[in-house]
């Protein structure tokens, strides 16, 4: 077993986890109602704790002596490998709902294949996570019907989000070298079998929204290989300040 | 099925472990709780398996140091290791615990299929926790913690939480 690959490998599902969390994060206090803003962070809390399972299990691969805060917290831009999709902007909440929804039915297949990975502690973790994560989708999901029939105004906000956050839904079937390699060991999931899924659960749902589905065929992709959106560093300094102006900070 | 059975537990150290607390349910011990999958003492040191209710829940910090603290007053060393598979359910939270919960406000998990119709069709099964009644609608999915949803109750007007079923 390739412990580079598998290392990289975990590093990326933990990475799209965390980078969507401090995402979601961004709107505590500050979400358009209590409740909405209670699920938004119940949302970055599941995200988080799936993160930290990873980064935990990561650290031990490496066997550096590295703890999940050193993986989270003290990497440089180019080391995370999170899909460009959860680094996007929160805009307004249609944004937050569509990024989320565009990403969870995506989780979800992804953990329904990942609790047959035999690696027993990424089975584990998918198998602790996949109820929270199909919360989550319910929770998305139900906003983007909600937003998309509800008046003139939020199915427009709504389809804007959708359009322009389709382009980059095609990276999240991307495979890297580690994702090949792993695919090959039985590790790691082998996402293209569920792409077409994937279109046709999310275009059924836009047309239930009363939302058209995007016919781009224009997609962006680089944060899985480290190449990241601009926004991302802004994000970093957010998320890493504490860690860098006083190092091994606890709280 | 008592928690005993189905978790590993030195029958010498429940009544410690009687006196830790779920730090967000305070009524609920952590063997109401049933977050203990093993606590045994080997040579001297009790060793606890811990499993997260939900992947995120930050009372598993709490709990581990509140478990450093009641063995330390034995001058007993604890170590406690964080397990997740098998992934914790609602089925393992005790009678007793469910009763407590209930009487603290906090409606108890209905069976699996029952928990998706009022999460998600809207059904009338919750029972209220203040006056009883299941005329009941759901507020939010997302309650106060990660377990739990926040419902109202449509006769008596109080607000309460749910603890959603986890299997």
């Amino acid at each position: 077993m390739n412990k580079k690959h598998l290392f990289d490998y975990i590093i990326s599902i933990a990475d799209n986890s965390l980078i969507l969390a401090q995402r979601l994060g961004e709107l505590c206090g500050h979400g358009p109602t209590l409740e909405t803003d209670i699920a938004g962070t119940n949302i970055a809390l599941d995200l988080i704790g799936q993160t930290r399972n990873y980064y935990q299990y990561a650290a031990q691969i490496q066997g550096e002596g590295k703890t999940e805060d050193d993986l989270a917290f003290l990497r440089l831009e180019r080391e995370y490998k999170n899909v460009l999709l959860v680094e996007q902007p929160n805009e307004h909440f249609g944004y937050v709902m569509g990024r989320q929804f565009l990403f969870d039915v995506y989780h979800l297949l992804f953990m329904n294949e990942l609790l047959k990975s035999k690696d027993e502690t990424l089975a584990a973790i998918a198998k602790k996570g996949i109820k929270e994560v199909s919360y989550h989708k319910r929770f998305s999901g139900d906003w983007v019907k909600r937003l998309g029939d509800g008046t003139e105004e939020s199915n427009q906000k709504m389809q804007e989000a959708i359009d322009e956050l389709w382009a980059y839904t095609d990276e999240l079937f991307d495979q890297p070298e580690a994702d090949k390699t792993m695919i090959a060991e039985g590790v790691a999931v082998d996402t293209l079998k569920f792409k077409e899924t994937y279109y046709e659960e999310v275009s059924t749902l836009l047309k239930e929204a009363n939302l058209q589905v995007p016919e781009s065929k224009y997609f962006i992709r680089g944060g899985k290989t480290g190449v990241h959106s601009e926004f991302m560093g802004y994000i970093l300094s957010d998320m890493q300040y504490m860690q860098r102006t006083y190092p091994n900070m606890e709280w | 099925m008592s928690l005993t059975q189905i978790a590993n537990i030195d029958a010498h150290l429940i009544p410690i472990l009687e006196q830790v607390n779920d730090p967000e349910i305070p009524v609920l011990t952590v063997l109401d709780l049933g977050v203990i999958r093993e606590a045994i003492e080997v040579n001297g040191i009790i060793k606890v398996k811990l499993t997260p209710t939900y992947s995120g829940c930050p009372a598993m910090d709490v709990i581990g140091d509140d478990l450093k603290i009641a063995f330390a007053k034995l001058n007993k060393k604890v170590e406690v290791q964080l397990v997740l598979s098998p992934a914790w359910s609602t089925d393992w939270i005790s009678e007793a615990g469910l009763q407590k919960m209930e009487e603290y406000g906090i409606a108890r998990p209905l069976t699996e299929s029952a928990d998706k119709d009022v999460l998600l069709k809207n059904a009338k099964k919750v029972k209220c926790t203040n006056c009883g009644s299941k005329n009941t609608h759901l507020v939010s999915q997302f309650g106060s913690t990660a377990c739990k949803a926040l419902f109202k109750c449509d006769d008596c007007q109080e607000p309460f939480d749910y603890f959603k079923c986890l299997k």
